[in-house]
């Protein structure tokens, strides 16, 4: 099939790729515009490894078509970090010790940005829910969850 | 992924276009949290993906008009369990709504893919039976409307036709206090199918309905009118009562759970859903 022109903002810089129907937005991400950060590993929705925000939301890039995005705004984990440096929630699992192999904490990272996008004073119990959809063979989540918990105190 | 052809239809009258010119080469394309999976898997091979994300004339809101909560066939999970009309009236759709996969998948899965993916583990699926909501089609041939009990005709089956599609879903407005509620059992919280899940609603005058999904090729519905079930109290009538409702339905045995355990929760979680939708009733809740 033919390459079809999809033209979006990721990380707030202009892109024209041109993408395959079948390729999905996490493929585009890594293999086209070379954004690795975001991780592929379950490929069917359940383990988060390639959350990125598409329009403002959470969502698993390794569910939406490359296509689907035209027009859109996408933010990977390499987008959260500003010039005054690494995101609140980024900082927070630095401080907090939260990386173990490292692999699921990109769309940890993003899932939680998520949330406190949504709501700055989460309870643990928020964090656990907006996270559910993450998983960390490491099972680091105590150190995860206090995390999130850390820069949602940061940032207020 | 296999190669397949890709459309973004403006109007609902292209995407019918595309849907009589492909028949069943054609898939439709709404959230993507089931049919990217099955395009993956292989499990379907369509020769064109036609996206109605961009069909103005398709809503991803939800609106009230002539006694019914009319929910968008875009609507997605996440806007529709924060929704206050559907908070207010269908708690239960909430509840469900709200379990399905992760925030991820919510916020892009849609109620109206939920319902054509016809999962026999489908967790808003009980609700929309006990609510008896109705859903509207269009197709080359105009529109119709059928009863969510008329649509789901088996695993991964429908009666929509493939020269239809689901335009929105509609929920009859209560017009007698009732209370309802959802419940389910999974092995862990968030991303996994339901073992068993189930939906209740009791009215004021007594009517009592249960939906349970994850038991049967499609969720079951049953419905007590004595008024029996509704009053609360545990007798061995309505304990037996219970049990024949129950007995309608055939679990198997599968990764998730065995026969005799689903049939085990489902007659513990429907005393749970019944005493909170009574609970709910009593409150003044819906």
């Amino acid at each position: 099939m033919a390459a079809q022109g999809a033209t979006m903002r990721i990380n707030g810089q202009a892109h024209q790729v041109a993408v395959e129907p079948h390729h999905t937005l996490l493929q585009m991400l890594r293999d086209q515009v070379g954004l690795t950060g975001t991780k592929e590993c379950c490929s069917q929705g359940e383990c988060g490894a390639c959350t990125v925000l598409l329009n403002g939301q959470a969502v698993d890039a390794c569910l939406v078509l490359a296509v689907e995005a035209d027009g859109g705004e996408v933010v990977t984990i390499e987008g959260l970090a500003g010039p005054g440096g690494l995101d609140p929630v980024q900082q927070a699992f630095v401080e907090t010790g939260a990386v173990q192999c490292g692999f699921c904490i990109p769309g940890m990272v993003v899932a939680a940005r998520d949330l406190l996008n949504r709501n700055p004073d989460p309870t643990e119990a928020d964090v656990k829910e907006a996270l559910a959809g993450n998983l960390c063979r490491c099972a680091a989540y105590q150190r995860i969850i206090a995390a999130v918990l850390s820069a949602a105190r940061a940032e207020r | 992924m296999r190669p397949f052809a890709y459309a973004r239809p403006d109007t609902v009258e292209q995407a019918l276009d595309l849907l009589s010119e492909y028949a069943d080469d054609a898939r439709l394309l709404a959230g993507g949290t089931d049919v990217i999976v099955r395009l993956r898997t292989g499990h379907i091979r369509p020769a064109i993906v036609v996206d109605v994300k961009r069909i103005t004339g398709l809503r991803a809101d939800i609106v009230e008009t002539d006694g019914v909560l009319r929910i968008g066939a875009r609507a997605v999970m996440a806007d529709i369990s924060a929704d206050g009309r559907v908070q207010r009236h269908f708690p239960a759709l909430v509840e469900s709504a709200r379990v399905v996969g992760s925030v991820q998948i919510r916020n892009r899965a849609t109620l109206a893919g939920n319902i054509c993916n016809a999962s026999p583990a489908a967790d808003t699926a009980p609700a929309l039976l006990v609510y008896g909501a109705t859903l509207n089609l269009v197709g080359t041939g105009g529109r119709r409307r059928v009863p969510i009990a008329g649509f789901l005709a088996g695993p991964g089956r429908t009666t929509l036709q493939p020269h239809e599609l689901v335009e929105s879903i509609d929920l009859p407005l209560p017009r007698i206090a009732a209370g309802s509620a959802f419940g389910r059992v999974t092995r862990r919280w968030g991303v996994d199918l339901a073992t068993v899940n189930l939906s209740c609603v009791v009215t004021e005058a007594g009517v009592t309905r249960f939906a349970y999904g994850a038991v049967a090729p499609t969720p079951v519905l049953v419905q007590d009118e004595s008024g029996l079930l509704a009053g609360g109290a545990e007798s061995d009538a309505s304990r037996l009562l219970l049990d024949r409702f129950i007995a309608q339905t055939s679990p198997r045995s599968d990764l998730r759970g065995g026969r005799d355990y689903r049939l085990a929760m489902l007659s513990v979680m429907s005393r749970r859903v019944l005493a909170t939708s009574i609970q709910r009733l009593h409150a003044g809740e819906v």
